[in-house]
């Protein structure tokens, strides 16, 4: 191939305003560049004045398709602040709201967003027309996970029923054994999709990632745990201002996450799994195997079959904890404000979500800091698109647009909560 | 009816993406829009691209950017109805807030080298730059709502979205009142309904993401929430939120300022 460009304007079916923009000179890989024009929204400016226990609702507004993860992180920051750390039925109530989130995101991405890229379809709704028993599983699959949300947190997008120290008021148990139905229907769902994708073809491509995860010693990490790497991290959450910085780049509106020591790093689904296998549920861990899947899986094209892995984690662990929740009075503890500052991790479906607040004694939020996880993966994801291409600088440059494409949403890119952040371009000269 | 399908478009602009995601959680109803309108433009799902103009067009979002102050324009230009979806588009979304403050300070904030960073002082709703056709309402807009009115506007009718507040929908549901029975400062009595009346069923006061309902009496209210106890900079905070930039919640939240 001679210099060329390859140019794509507008990113789609990611979440958000991107593009990409990929030179080419000769036989060699010039520049890529991944461009974030979603336009800024200044959530940590005006979080400064607002009350502690506005968090949660106000950094909801970030994402569309996670707000139980902003949720998440932001009640535990605040409880870290004001020293109240929640256990019991809460706790549980809390995993099973973020695993509605887990399936719903997952679902959406699989079917609706991934899928076709692997089936050669534009999107699932021209794919629905050769397959659509696959859409449908997927469409019913998403809507059992937003159920979960809706029970939980009262509606699907920006759940109400969410607060710092805990919730407004309890589901019955009428519903939730309702939810247990589908959800037993959603676990044989997610096994079939595991199947399903386990039969795609995934180009290759490995590189010597660095993954960053939470990691729990009892469970598979979603709300608590040490960040760890398969390179020798292990932190608190409160060191996590310590080993990572954002730097801003030209190019883009999201900061550009990196970790001080040792440069770029990959979060989400794959990074949780490579990290923390032994704790998936055994019908999960069987589904892995059964798909080719081995307990470490490097190659990002196959994000698609680990989160397919995920989805069937959690339905499985949201059944787990209809069956044994036992509802208190008290939906939620008393959490007082107190002159401090705290962090918090959760795992968002892409990866792990950092909130940081410093408070004042009436519990006004002095500064707010928040990294999403795609700003994390940003440069992750430029260094694959720079191998991919090289590796494949001479198929014909359609195809070569439409995979480059396909390697980003790899990470299930949410450009809304880069900017709190996506544009693509390949450019031959 | 003509034979071709009506060609819909989806257009995004500052926000969360989640009104544009109300459209894919319409899970049960996806594929029958599908088979109504042909889904010319809309990144979020298709990478196809089909040319206007357009039947009609959902704009999300609100205008921050110069660059996006123009696009709108040409999207009217394409649009034979151009729909609104949700507070960003609007009243400016949260991202309005910015609007109260000086925007320098906030990019200084947030990135360290202010210089990359181009932004509008004020985040606007579409409404301010282009006519637009019908408004629908919410932080996230209600997706039945939605459905309604993709359906109203494929059949030539008006959409049916009620403008009453948030306190006929509780009556409706059978709620106590929250604010009367508890004490729990609540906002429905100014704000629109269509979430439907979500807030007081979970023992909460409505926290007013619908925005303010028609001719609504928000200096009345602040004064009831005074009597409870609230404070004026809590009343600021209050109606400064995901509406802060309709009118009605604007100039109350500025009469909590002084």
């Amino acid at each position: 191939m001679k210099n060329s460009v390859i140019k794509v304007d507008y990113l789609a079916r990611v979440e958000g305003e991107g593009a990409l923009l990929v030179k080419i000179k000769g036989q060699q890989v010039a520049d890529v560049k991944l461009r974030i024009f979603e336009p800024p929204r200044f959530f940590e400016a005006f979080l400064r004045g607002r009350k502690f226990n506005e968090a949660p609702d106000i950094t909801a507004r970030i994402c569309g398709i996670c707000p139980v993860a902003y949720q998440m992180s932001a009640c535990h920051a605040i409880e870290d602040a004001c020293g109240v750390k929640i256990t019991g039925p809460i706790r549980e109530l809390r995993r099973l709201i973020y695993c509605g989130e887990w399936i719903e995101s997952h679902a959406l991405h699989i079917y609706l967003l991934h899928a076709p890229d692997f089936l050669g379809y534009e999107d699932a709704v021209r794919m629905a027309k050769d397959h659509p028993e696959h859409v449908k599983r997927g469409l019913r699959l998403k809507k059992a996970g937003n159920e979960i949300v809706r029970l939980v947190g009262g509606r699907e997008i920006h759940p109400i029923n969410v607060r710092v120290g805990g919730f407004y008021r309890w589901p019955s148990k009428e519903e939730f054994s309702i939810l247990a139905e589908e959800l037993k229907w959603a676990r044989d769902a997610a096994l079939e999709t595991v199947r399903w994708v386990a039969r795609f073809s995934f180009p290759a491509i490995e590189r010597d990632y660095e993954f960053v995860a939470l990691q729990h010693r009892d469970e598979y990490p979603l709300n608590e745990g040490r960040l760890v790497s398969n390179k020798g991290l292990d932190i608190e959450v409160r060191e996590y201002d310590q080993h990572f910085v954002e730097e801003q780049v030209a190019h883009s509106h999201a900061l550009h996450s990196r970790l001080k020591e040792r440069n770029a790093y990959f979060v989400g689904p794959q990074a949780r799994y490579n990290l923390n296998f032994d704790k998936l549920s055994p019908v999960a861990q069987e589904a892995a195997r059964s798909a080719g899947l081995s307990p470490v899986c490097r190659n990002p094209f196959q994000s698609i079959l680990v989160r397919s892995v995920e989805m069937v984690y959690a339905c499985d662990e949201g059944l787990r904890i209809i069956e044994q929740l036992e509802l208190p009075v008290e939906p939620a503890v008393t959490v007082e404000p107190l002159v401090s500052t705290g962090y918090a991790c959760t795992e968002a479906p892409r990866g792990i979500l950092y909130h940081r607040y410093r408070l004042d004694d009436r519990g006004v939020i002095l500064d707010a800091k928040i990294v999403p996880p795609t700003s994390q993966n940003l440069k992750t994801i430029e260094g694959d698109l720079e191998q991919f291409i090289q590796a494949h600088i001479g198929i014909q440059k359609e195809q070569l647009q439409w995979q480059c494409e396909q390697a980003v949403r790899n990470y299930d890119p949410c450009i809304s909560c880069a900017t709190h952040f996506l544009e693509l371009q390949i450019e031959q000269q | 009816m003509a034979l071709r399908k009506p060609k819909l478009a989806v257009w995004k602009f500052s926000s969360c993406d989640g009104c544009q995601l109300s459209l894919l959680d319409c899970e049960d109803e996806l594929l029958a829009v599908a088979d109504a309108v042909e889904i010319a433009n809309f990144a979020e799902a298709s990478r196809a691209v089909v040319k206007g103009p357009y039947d009609l067009s959902l704009v999300e979002g609100s205008i921050t950017t110069p660059h996006d102050a123009e696009r709108i324009h040409g999207i009217r230009r394409v649009s034979k109805f151009l729909v609104t979806i949700g507070a960003c588009a609007t009243a400016g979304g949260i991202q309005a807030l910015r609007n109260f403050k000086d925007v320098k300070e906030f990019i200084s904030i947030v990135y360290a080298r202010p210089e990359y960073i181009e932004t509008l002082k004020k985040s606007t709703p579409i409404t301010d730059h282009v006519f637009v056709d019908f408004e629908l309402y919410g932080c996230p807009i209600n997706k039945h709502q939605l459905v309604e009115v993709l359906s109203a506007f494929l059949n030539g009718r008006k959409p049916n979205t009620p403008p009453h507040s948030v306190c006929v929908e509780c009556k409706q549901r059978g709620t106590v009142c929250v604010m009367v029975a508890q004490g729990t400062p609540c906002l429905g009595p100014v704000t629109r309904v269509g979430c439907g009346a979500l807030c007081p069923a979970y023992a909460r006061g409505c926290y007013g993401c619908f925005g303010p309902k028609e001719t609504s009496n928000p200096a009345s209210l602040s004064g009831w929430w005074s009597e409870m106890g609230v404070s004026n900079r809590d009343l600021m905070r209050a109606f400064r939120s995901f509406n802060a930039y309709a009118e009605p919640f604007r100039k109350q939240s500025e009469a909590h300022e002084k």
